[in-house]
């Protein structure tokens, strides 16, 4: 989210889940709603029913692109070159809205400068998509009179991630369609608090709200609102700690509700690092891989357990209500960590979720106006200052979080950090499935949806499963620079020739043994979304 | 916006333009019966459970699909509304599967609370009993098509909401019943197992699997987020003596009503046999039961010991994005300001 940040001043969706429907062009790009947000999904599925008509750029013949107008069945790890492409037909052919662009943008001519290049053709010759359908993607784009973009982690997993996410931005700017009822860039976020953790400032650089660290006056808030000296060191990301635990200067990390052993990249790197710790504290509902390796292992409650809030992908503060005791002697994650503060002889300052909240709002100006209170009656959405703001259902409206003007951030197309080559010659890109959520901690503790999935499969081509004498349901091993897998073969059509889909929930034959430890420079995303692998039919498959 | 000037039962009130029937007398408190109709859905208005008189009229008018005029006067109860309301639901019930005592929807279903206020106690017509079949090939849920009242409520949400376009109505007249094309069986078909035909079912027609096991009075819901995903749908937890037993939708801004199979359906997993239940500390390789005392004693006596040897910088925590505001800024408040470090991340990029 660092690139929207950059450009438009907040990381965040623009706009509303419910907006959608009133959209007269979708454009849909590194994302599958209608397995990863099935809500959304079905959303945008009434949409294209009300008449508007879907753009869906994805390497996959995902459901909704058999939906869409046009579907640009790119390469993986070519967006930014495909969105360039896209601009310099509305560019070029006269479609861009000339006066929002003028009065409310800068930094146009770098951004003509660098996709002045990216004609159709060459951008079609880099993404291995048809000119002509770059061409039609872009005039549909531009002619949207609402016309919301949705990307997810197809545009953010890849080592060119944070530059992808501006190049979005820019084709939304050059189209006015930032600041709009009904438009907007909008990230469909992975997880169901992933904004709300990052707004709450579990992030290195930010205390909640987005308030920097490295700024003493907020520093100085954050000091006095806790009673308590607060370091100015900057702080590491967790791909960073990891490489700090392998090298041996991290010596204790404490992991709360996280399963890095399935879900980060590069699986035997993650082993390596948390087994050369001094000290391993995991905290979390079951005994997860990651549990497994800690030295001390804390039982928590489920959200059904607890009392709280979730915000959701459009910044939207819900409550989360307390349905049934936890199991044993299992306690709330809050008062686990508050127990440790007083430990270390530091007062918590608060003794209920509700009492965390009215702290989150006295030294978060866009919670300001949030209380439990106030969450019975309405959810808004944040930004919202005090109890009398409405909230913010559309961010940038007359004017930029980042301030009067927002900025076109070009990049150049920037290859994969592992493309495939002589010895790892196919490209591997991972995602999810509908039935199952992330490290199936939870859903693959319900035996209906693993009988439905229950075991890793690796998607292949029909041309390239021939190649390699692979079967349906056959057994083949794949293997990357990091490590080697089997898994089953499921035949299809839904990937191109030379490009493999793995779901990454399972722990048999997981994808991450063989996903790359490269990461975007800026956010620290890993590239999950592509790396290089051979596959071959795997001896045990006679 | 044009206001209009209605009288529903005597009870005078202004209501915007397009406002239906149903809509102004929801808005005053009186209850009108439905069946068919379904918030979100354009007005189907052919159960004609929701009669009511207007003045003037001709006929009864379907308070779900007729809309307000200016002036118009409204009643709704009265000796010709009510004989036409019980004969709708005698006619349900002529070839309805009358179960209710086993039936798992007993106590919510909206043809036995009509029946109950209509003064109903036993069909008067009788149909010769259908041969279909039920189908429980469903992981989640079955259906009994002889508990259908044919409102279509399942039909439409699978297709104009869900867009899964996996219901349809099959055969013609007395035959007519609610299926997949060519009669397939749900495993067969392209259903997603999203559940919200059952969700708005108003009869056992189409029931979860677990409903089986509880009774509508024995239960209570509480409403709360969903933690599947970041579209923050809203749902009502169903608790019985303790356990959740199911979920149910609720008309939340993002999602409006609808689930997906994990909101719906994936929520074994909070009373797993597999739940962490007591800390654990390892003790010669082996992580072993111990007390919270024990636990956290280890805890910070680790961390202030490290933290003393390299200073706080060589402690690192991981927050989650799967739990809630509140549990994220009390670990990065204890990362910050107990151990002192800001090294704080959350699994925002993985």
């Amino acid at each position: 989210m660092a690139g929207l940040a950059i450009t438009l001043g907040s990381g965040a969706m623009t706009n509303s889940v419910a907006e959608v429907v009133d959209a007269d062009v979708i454009f849909l790009i590194g994302s599958n709603p209608t397995e990863a947000h099935p809500v959304m999904g079905t959303q945008i599925r009434q949409a294209r029913k009300r008449g508007a008509k879907l753009i869906v750029a994805d390497p996959r013949v995902i459901d909704l692109a058999k939906e869409a107008v046009v579907h640009l069945q790119l390469t993986p790890g070519t967006n930014i070159a495909l969105l360039n492409g896209m601009m310099h037909t509305i560019i070029t052919e006269g479609l861009m809205d000339k006066h929002y662009v003028e009065n409310q943008t800068e930094g146009f001519d770098e951004l003509w400068d660098i996709v002045k290049d990216y004609t159709p053709e060459k951008a079609g010759e880099i993404c291995g998509v048809d000119p002509e359908d770059i061409k039609a993607a872009a005039r549909l784009y531009a002619s949207g009179k609402r016309a919301p973009i949705y990307y997810c982690l197809g545009v953010t997993e890849h080592s060119s991630g944070t530059s992808g996410v501006m190049s979005i931005s820019n084709l939304a700017l050059l189209c006015g369609n930032v600041g709009k009822v009904g438009a907007g860039v909008n990230p469909l976020r992975g997880q169901n608090n992933v904004q709300g953790a990052c707004d709450m400032g579990a992030i290195p650089a930010m205390y909640s709200g987005y308030q920097k660290v490295s700024d003493p006056e907020i520093r100085a808030t954050f000091s006095k609102g806790w009673g308590v000296e607060l370091s100015s060191n900057p702080g590491l990301t967790s791909i960073e700690a990891m490489d700090g635990a392998v090298s041996g200067d991290m010596r204790a990390i404490y992991i709360m509700g996280e399963n890095p052993m399935l879900s980060d990249p590069n699986t035997n790197h993650v082993e390596k690092a948390l087994r050369n710790l001094d000290f391993l504290v995991v905290q979390d509902i079951f005994l997860t891989e990651t549990a497994e390796l800690a030295d001390v292992v804390l039982p928590a409650t489920c959200f059904a357990e607890k009392e709280g809030t979730f915000t959701n992908t459009e910044r939207r503060v819900q409550r989360v209500r307390k349905a049934v005791e936890g199991p044993g002697e299992s306690r709330e994650d809050w008062a686990i960590l508050a127990e440790i503060m007083r430990r270390f002889g530091v007062d918590p300052g608060f003794n209920s979720a509700k009492e965390i909240m009215d702290e989150i709002a006295k030294l978060t100006p866009s919670f300001g106006g949030i209380s439990y209170e106030r969450l019975e009656q309405e959810q808004v959405q944040w930004p919202c200052p005090t109890f009398d703001h409405p909230g913010t259902p559309i961010l940038h409206v007359g004017k930029f979080s980042r301030g009067e003007r927002a900025l076109f951030r070009p990049s150049p197309h920037i290859p994969s950090g592992e493309v495939p080559d002589d010895n790892y010659p196919m490209l591997l890109s991972t995602g999810r499935l509908l039935y199952h959520y992330n490290t199936p901690t939870m859903t693959g503790k319900n035996e209906e949806l693993m009988e439905i999935e229950g075991r890793s499969f690796i998607e292949i081509n029909p041309v390239d499963a021939a190649k390699h004498g692979l079967d349906q349901g056959g057994r083949v091993k794949v293997a990357s620079r990091r490590g080697e897998i089997e898994t089953e073969a499921r035949v299809t059509q839904r990937v191109p020739e030379g490009v493999l889909f793995m779901p990454f929930h399972f722990a048999d034959g997981a994808a991450n043994i063989l996903t790359s430890g490269e990461v975007d420079s800026i956010s620290m995303t890993p590239e999950y979304k592509v790396c290089a692998v051979k596959v071959a039919r795997a001896s045990s498959d006679a | 916006m044009q206001m209009l000037n209605v009288t529903i039962d005597g009870q005078r009130l202004q209501v915007k333009e397009g406002t239906t029937i149903l809509e102004a007398c929801e808005l005053t408190g009186v209850e009108i019966p439905t069946l068919c109709y379904l918030k979100h859905l354009a007005p189907e208005g052919s159960c004609r459970m929701c009669v009511v008189e207007v003045k003037g009229a001709r006929d009864l008018k379907v308070s779900c699909a007729t809309m307000c005029d200016e002036g118009m006067e409204v009643v709704t109860m009265n000796e010709k509304i009510y004989a036409w309301r019980r004969f709708i639901i005698e006619m349900l019930l002529a070839d309805h599967h009358i179960d209710c005592f086993s039936c798992s929807d007993t106590g919510q279903c909206k043809l036995y609370q009509y029946a109950l206020d209509y003064g109903v106690n036993e069909p008067r017509f009788k149909v010769e009993a259908r041969d279909w079949e039920k189908d429980e090939s469903n992981k989640f849920f079955d259906y009994d098509p002889h508990k259908c009242i044919l409102c279509r409520r399942c039909v439409r949400v699978c297709n104009e909401r869900q867009n899964n376009h996996t219901l349809s109505l099959n055969g013609r007249g007395i035959d007519t019943v609610v299926g997949m094309p060519f009669n397939e069986l749900f495993i067969d078909s392209n259903c997603v197992s999203c559940g919200n035909c059952v969700s708005v079912c108003p009869t056992g027609a189409l029931s979860t699997k677990s409903s089986k096991h509880y009774r509508a009075w024995e239960v209570t819901k509480t409403r709360t987020t969903c933690s599947y995903c970041a579209v923050g749908c809203q749902m009502d937890l169903v608790v019985k003596k303790g356990k959740v037993v199911g979920v149910e939708p609720a008309d939340g801004h993002s999602n409006k009503g609808l689930l997906c199979v994990k909101g719906k359906f994936a929520y074994k997993f909070i009373d797993h046999p597999d739940r962490l239940t007591t800390p654990l500390i390892r003790k010669d390789g082996v992580l072993e039961p111990a007390s919270w005392d024990e636990a956290l004693d280890c805890v910070v006596d680790n961390l202030q010991r490290i933290k003393a040897e390299s200073g706080p910088d060589a402690i690192a925590g991981f927050s989650s994005s799967r739990t809630t505001n509140e549990d994220n800024y009390a670990f990065m408040k204890m990362m910050r300001a107990a151990i002192g470090t800001n090294n704080v991340d959350n699994c925002a990029r993985v």
